[in-house]
Parts: structure tokens; sequence; C-alpha cells
């Protein structure tokens, strides 16, 4: 006996893709198509659901192959626009992170640190095309004699660039709240005190792993949108959890499965690339990642007809509790309530504000949508899936 | 007691009078003074927050305008970069006046420069740099 009524494979999706006759719904409009026809009607009805997030991830960066120099160097420090690189690879090739800070910054010396510029803004720039600093130093060795090279550059002046993000696209995030006497400033925003606001990320019901939860087809080689471009899934990201407490619809309660995901930098856009200064705490990267879900069978179309009331999340105070490392959840709110502007926590009224752009989040799902209609996007089918239950 | 920033333009023909001087003494304000240029050609902007009561606060700003000053609350000079807003709506949660909102369904973030009380809160917690004044 099958398993499901419905069974597709990706070949045969991709099949429909090629022809131009597959269809595609975001994650959002799955929610009412099953809600109108039912998970099975749904699975024959549906191809594939797209999602989208476009959110500050730390957990990114990017490997830049520098090009060789005459005379030749080997570049062991490296530095874009004054932000230092790591260099400990070989000759010139070096890895740019999104967290590293400018040279000279004062830090929160003035507090809070206003944080201008470092690696995510100098990613931007490169894919941007603008003009950007280049200054490397070195040892001196038989074959690589140069000690110091500097010079201007652009993206296109670099012989690779992808972008290699360890930890992207978190399944869920905790809430954040403070519960102190001062306003403090955190890689969650600024929190005011005593329960004033509270700050949320991840774009809920359009979220990529929230409309697959127990990554049924995400795994190693799927296909992405990644930063404007094709992208793909290179390996479970760093702290992928997948043994998260969950729902008895299978979300999870809290962090739970991440993603490393790879892509072509020159390919990409500022659009879906952006540098960030969060105050008080540091630079780092907006990215834009949207994956695509193929409809294998009715319970994957169930999975991506998941809402926001149904999906929740933990509330930590990021004034004591968080900072000590003994952090433990004071409420659970869904993302229903999280993006209506106000969650209720101990009869207080608390206003919220998300980190993440739910208007940017539906675009990609759009986005990626036209491509896979218009036959330019095919599904990349895992080699493996991640790590799940 | 009232506090209000504002923005004073000067032109370079009574950029030498101690108006400044006059103004805050007369009429017993507090000043601080956030920002202050002048210009090759002598014509210069300064950005002031003032402390005091809103009555003489008013006066002043009519003697100011009679001084032949340009005068306007700091918050005309606010705009959102349009190109750089990202929707992130992290701004949304600090506005006090409710210039900053996201607009239903879209979720995009709207700026609406008629609200605005030019307290600049937006433009230090946007991580994008989207909230910006203008003085020139
Ligand atoms: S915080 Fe900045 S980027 Fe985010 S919505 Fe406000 S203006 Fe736009
Ligand atoms: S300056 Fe103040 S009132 Fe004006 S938009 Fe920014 S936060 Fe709102």
């Amino acid at each position: 006996m099958k398993k499901f009524k419905v069974e597709k494979t990706f070949r045969e999706i991709n099949e429909k893709i090629k022809k131009g006759r597959a269809v595609v719904v975001t994650a959002e409009e799955m929610i009412d198509v099953v809600e109108k026809h039912g998970t099975v009607e749904a699975a024959r009805k549906i191809d594939v659901v797209t999602t989208g997030t476009f959110s500050a991830m730390c957990s990114s960066g990017a490997f830049l192959n520098l090009g060789h120099t005459s005379p030749r160097i080997r570049a062991s420090k490296v530095w874009l626009n004054d932000v230092p690189a790591y260099g400990g690879i070989a000759a010139v090739d070096c890895y740019i992170g999104a967290t590293e800070v400018v040279e000279g910054d004062p830090l929160n010396s003035v507090y809070p640190g206003e944080f201008n510029y470092g690696g995510g803004h100098v990613i931007e720039d490169l894919v941007s095309g603008n003009v950007v600093k280049l200054r490397m130093e070195g040892y001196g060795t038989d074959c690589y004699p140069a000690r110091k090279q500097e010079k201007n550059i652009n993206i296109n002046d670099l012989r690779d660039a992808f972008l290699f993000n360890p930890r992207n696209a978190y399944q869920n995030y905790s809430c954040a709240v403070n519960l102190s006497d001062t306003t403090i400033y955190t890689y969650m925003g600024m929190l005011r005190p005593r329960m004033a606001n509270a700050t949320y990320c991840t774009s809920g019901q359009l979220s990529p792993l929230f409309n697959d939860p127990y990554y049924r087809t995400i795994g190693v080689g799927t296909r992405i949108f990644l930063g404007g471009a094709q992208g793909f899934v290179a390996w479970p990201g760093t702290q992928h959890n997948p043994g998260a407490s969950r729902t008895a619809k299978g979300v999870p309660r809290h962090g739970a499965g991440t993603l490393a995901v790879v892509g072509n930098l020159k390919e990409m856009s500022p659009q879906w690339l952006a540098g960030a200064s969060m105050l008080g705490y540091g630079v780092s990267l907006y990215v834009g990642i949207g994956i695509p879900i193929p409809i294998l069978n009715e319970e994957m179309a169930m999975f991506t007809a998941v809402k926001d009331e149904d999906i929740f999340t933990e509330v930590y105070d990021y004034g004591m509790d968080y900072p000590k490392g003994a952090a433990k959840a004071i409420a659970e709110v869904s993302y229903k309530d999280l993006r209506s502007g106000t969650i209720v926590i101990d009869g207080k009224n608390i206003v919220t504000a998300p980190l993440s752009s739910y208007y940017k989040a539906r675009q990609i799902a759009n986005l990626l949508k036209e491509w896979i209609e218009g036959g330019k996007f095919l599904l990349g089918e895992p080699q493996q899936t991640l790590p799940s239950v | 007691m009232y506090s209000k920033k504002i923005v004073i333009r000067y032109t370079p023909d009574i950029v030498q009078q101690p108006i400044i001087y006059q103004f805050t003494k007369k009429y017993d304000l507090v000043f601080n003074i956030l920002k202050a240029r002048i210009f090759p050609r002598r014509e210069g902007v300064i950005v002031l927050e003032l402390t005091g009561l809103k009555e003489n606060f008013d006066k002043g700003i009519r003697f100011l305008k009679e001084m032949g000053l340009h005068v306007e609350p700091l918050a005309k000079s606010v705009s959102q970069n349009t190109e750089k807003c990202v929707h992130c709506g992290a701004c949304t949660a600090f506005c006090p006046t409710g210039a900053l909102s996201f607009e239903k369904p879209s979720q995009k973030v709207l700026f609406d420069a008629e609200k605005c009380n030019g307290c600049e809160l937006c433009v230090s917690c946007c991580p994008v740099r989207a909230m910006e004044i203008n003085l020139l």
C-alpha cells in the first residue's frame, strides 16, 4: 500500500517546470489553497511552494580569491576598506566575515557604539560594484617575496568570490525583552527597560524551515534563492538542532534547524545583501534567502500551509538571564501576536518590532515563484537531507 | 518645561551679529548646540535644542524670524531614504509619534513627515541608516 494518496518526485516536478507547466504558489497563498481544498487536493494541484526570509544573519561571510600580484605575495594579513579579513588560508585566498568591525572603530568606548562600517558593509560594497581598498601583508618567502601590496579593486578584479554562510535561516528564534532598569543594546536591537518593547526575527509563516519542519525535502544540494542569485544549501548549519521541542504539528518552539549556504557573490545584488549596524552591538549582514518546497505528497501540503498562529517562540530576558548564560523562557507567544504589534506578558502590553523584513521576505517568495514558473529555476534534489528526528 | 529641536539658517549678511545670544538671553531659554556649520559663502546652519517656557519659546521664534532668519523644526529635515530602507520595522517600536509605521497589508514601513517631531531615535536605531537628517 502506498503511504500517501499523492506521490510526486523531484524529477516529475522539474519536467513540469521545464515545460512551463508547474503550478507554484507562495507559502502565504498555500494557506488558502489548503483551507479551501484540503491537503490531498492541494497536493494534486500545487507542485512547489516558495518561501522567503530577509534578516540580519551574523554567521555570514565570503571567500575571496584576490588574484596574484607581481611580485607575488603570500597575503597572510588582509584588509578590505580597513576591515580585517582572515588570511590564514592559501596565498591569495581570504574570508571576510560579516561581523568584523573596521579597524580603529571606537567600538563601545563611546557607548552605545554606532558601528558604522564592517564586513557586512564590505560585502554590500562589493556586490554594488563599488571600489574597495585592498591591503595585504606577507612575511616574504622565496616564492612569495612581496611584503606589502595595496590597490583599489572592485568585485570584477577578484578572481573568485563566493558567499559561504555557516549558519543562516534559523528555523525559529527567540523573542527578546529587557527586565532590567536600563536600556540595553543587543544583537536583538535596542531593548528598553522593564519590558517596554520586544523584538523578534524570522518571517513566520513565510520562513523557509517553518514550511518543511522535519527537512524532508531540504538538504545538501537544495537549490535556493541567495542574495538575489541561485545558490545552494551546502551543509546543515552550525548549531543545527533537530531535537528541539516541537508542537503537535512538528513546528519547533525554539532554535532547531539551520542551514550553511553557498553561492556566487558576483551574481548577487545589494537589494538582497545589505550591511547592518546594530547600535551598541556591532555590524552584521542582512541576507535574503528563499527556498522552494516541492509538494511531493499531502504531508508536504500540510506542512507548507502552516500559519503564524500555529508558530510559537519563547520570550527571553536579555537584561539579566541571557548574558549570564542562564536563560529560561519567561513566556511563549505566537507569531500572530508578535506581528500584531503588541504582546501581553503578565498582564502588561508590550510593543513588538521585527528585526527581519516581512516585506522583503514576501518579495523573495514572489520572485522565486516567477523564476520557477518561467522555467528559470529548477529544483535541486538533495544528495542527503539534513539530520532530522 | 517645553523642549524642542530647531534648525536655524543664516544668510551671509547676518552671520556677524550675536543673534543667538540675544535670543536665548532675552527669552530665558536653555540651549544646547547640536550642530553648527558655516559654509564658504558665509551662510550657515545651526541646530539647537531649546528648553524653556512654551510662551517664551514661541516669542523667541518670532524674534528670530523678524531678524530675517529661516527657522524650522528639526523634524522637517528628517527623511526616509527609500532606496536604503529594508522595511524591517525596527524603527516602528521607537518612533514616539507614530510617524514610522507599517502599512497593512503590504508590510512596508512608511514615514509620515507630518507626524515627525525630530527626536532622531530612528536615526540611531535603523540598522541600515535609512533615516537621514538633511540639513543642506
Ligand atoms: S529601521 Fe530603517 S530599514 Fe528598518 S524599516 Fe525603519 S527605516 Fe527602514
Ligand atoms: S525623528 Fe523621532 S518622531 Fe521623527 S520619525 Fe524618527 S523616531 Fe519618529
